[in-house]
């Protein structure tokens, strides 16, 4: 896909033949709205919150792409980042976080244990083998902890998704 | 209705309040059950188990050479020591000592790990207690750090580096030039930590005095590590137990008489001087030879109990091997620092205002993995 194509801001001024007039479709704007300004949970229950936090840093600097309002509140949140494992425990309480967001959400599992328990996958009695059991993930995000370049290419491809989806139903177009 | 299923006011008219378990300022997932009058403190009750991921179990069913990563997961702020720890016990068992070489590559490690651990510590400090700048400079060495790291052990945080009778690889060619830079760095920079949170008078208000422990309840409750060396507790592993070869290289150990959460922010900061130190004292005298022992391919423990304790970044962790002659463990105990710590955090806590706990959790420095393993 051509990228230019995809850059139409609303309160662009296109050229016409008549002088400029302001069009876009009201999904293009919504979603870029939604996309740029991802506000995550500060949610880390493990290892995975370090790297997390490497991503908000000054050498990664998720800022760039519009996630440093990181909140601690779920009402005022759009995306949870499970950093970690989940364990039996917890799972509950997750559930219930996801369950006090304002819609739209969405949910980006990062790391092999919120994938599928990684490293704790074999002989353990109390860790929940991927967080998709308890809540829908949108961006699964691979390694034991991924390195933060990893949940920054994640985070854009949560942005990705966004800028596809239709207002009305949350429905995602056919993914490129 | 609490979250517990309980009245929120008791009989005596306490208000009682769920910190956690998903709480900025907590680290992780550590539920504080609060009981308050006004905005004192009269009671706090820590709620453990949401991060419990049965590692001690799980590490019956696995070899020796494999149950040493899931303590990276632990105290993963300090995941080279953790590895060592179970290194050195298992290396115990075999009556083997790792090669000279590895052992030298270890402390380094070791204080490197410190070093980070003690940084990303400070900017959470000052984030906790409302100061965000702190962490953008704690960040910029630290991340040097890693990158150090990543060079040699191939990871940035779970590391898997310690193996018994020595260290998985060789050192990178550029390891001793890269950390002598960022020996530089940290130095010239230290200053930087003192004038920007030290002096600070919001920071010194909020910490002097505040979550005080004398040395005989640190004693009592079993606290080690900085948070028992500011209250006058001489504990270093380092100095009374040395391992690896701690008792040739020349450092201190920093002990504070304050006990308060100011003494231990301070003990902290001194001891990143002294793990400079130590490795400025051997990066130019890494041993030439092997960097592993040689070990048999599948390690047997003898029937037996096995223990070593060793100083994390937070005090003292004890591995706990019993053998029972197979080739992997009967039973494995972690003896972890922070669970001894936030046992304290009532003692401390008591009659304190609400927001002082934030302080107070912050200098002990919790991570809640290695509470729950």
């Amino acid at each position: 896909m051509d990228v230019s194509e995809k850059l139409i801001f609303p309160g662009q001024k296109h050229e016409t033949a008549d002088g400029g007039i302001l069009i876009t479709k009201l999904d293009d704007a919504i979603n870029w709205a939604r996309a740029n300004s991802l506000w995550p949970l500060v949610f880390g229950t493990s290892c995975c919150a370090i790297e997390m936090m490497s991503a908000a840093d000054a050498k990664y600097d998720w800022s760039r792409f519009g996630f440093e309002v990181a909140r601690a509140t779920p009402r005022q949140a759009d995306l949870i980042i499970v950093a970690g494992t989940i364990v039996m425990k917890m799972a509950p309480v997750l559930k219930r976080l996801y369950d006090q967001m304002a819609d739209p959400k969405y949910v980006i599992a990062m790391g092999a244990c919120t994938i599928s328990g990684g490293p704790f996958f074999y002989n353990t009695y109390s860790v929940v083998k991927g967080v998709d059991h308890v809540i829908p993930v949108d961006v699964y995000v691979p390694g034991c902890p991924p390195r933060p370049e990893a949940l920054l290419h994640g985070m854009i491809a949560l942005q990705e998704k966004i800028k596809n989806e239709t207002y009305f139903g949350k429905k995602t177009k056919e993914a490129k | 209705m609490g979250l517990l299923g309980e009245d929120i006011v008791t009989e005596d008219g306490e208000f009682v309040i769920n910190m956690g378990p998903q709480h900025p300022s907590t680290h992780g997932v550590l539920h504080l059950k609060i009981w308050l009058d006004g905005e004192t403190i009269k009671r706090v009750q820590p709620h453990l188990g949401y991060i419990h991921r049965s590692i001690e179990k799980m590490s019956e069913n696995l070899s020796y050479r494999n149950f040493i990563f899931a303590t990276s997961r632990m105290d993963y702020l300090s995941a080279h020591i953790n590895n060592e720890a179970c290194a050195l016990c298992v290396e115990k068992g075999l009556q083997i000592e790792a090669t000279p070489r590895a052992q030298v590559i270890r402390i380094l490690m070791a204080e490197l790990t410190r070093l980070a651990s003690h940084q990303l510590w400070w900017g959470c400090t000052g984030l906790d207690l409302g100061a965000v700048t702190p962490f953008f400079y704690a960040f910029r060495e630290r991340e040097a750090i890693m990158g150090i790291m990543e060079e040699t052990c191939g990871a940035r945080l779970t590391m898997n580096y310690m193996v018994p009778g020595g260290v998985m690889y060789d050192i990178h060619p550029n390891f001793q030039n890269r950390v002598k830079e960022v020996m530089k760095q940290v130095k010239d920079n230290l200053h930087e930590y003192f004038e920007i949170l030290t002096g600070n008078v919001i920071f010194e208000n909020r910490t002097k005095g505040v979550g005080y422990i004398s040395a005989e309840d640190a004693i009592s409750y079993g606290c080690t590590g900085p948070v028992a060396r500011a209250s006058g507790v001489s504990c270093d592993i380092r100095k009374w137990f040395p391992y690896e070869g701690y008792d040739k290289v020349q450092f201190d150990e920093i002990l504070d008489t304050g006990g308060d959460c100011y003494a231990r922010y301070m003990v902290r900061m001194k001891e990143m001087l002294q793990s400079v130190s130590i490795i400025e004292q051997l990066i130019d005298n890494i041993p030439e030879g092997d960097f592993q022992a040689k070990t048999k391919n599948v390690i047997k423990l003898p029937k037996g109990e096995f223990y070593q304790r060793v100083e994390t970044a937070r005090g003292e962790l004890g591995v706990f091997i019993v053998s029972d002659g197979a080739a992997s463990p009967y039973r494995i105990k972690y003896r972890s620092p922070n669970f001894s710590n936030l046992s304290a955090i009532e003692h401390m806590a008591k009659g304190a205002k609400i927001g002082d706990l934030i302080a107070i959790m912050a200098t002990l420095d919790l991570v809640i993995p290695d509470i729950d393993r």
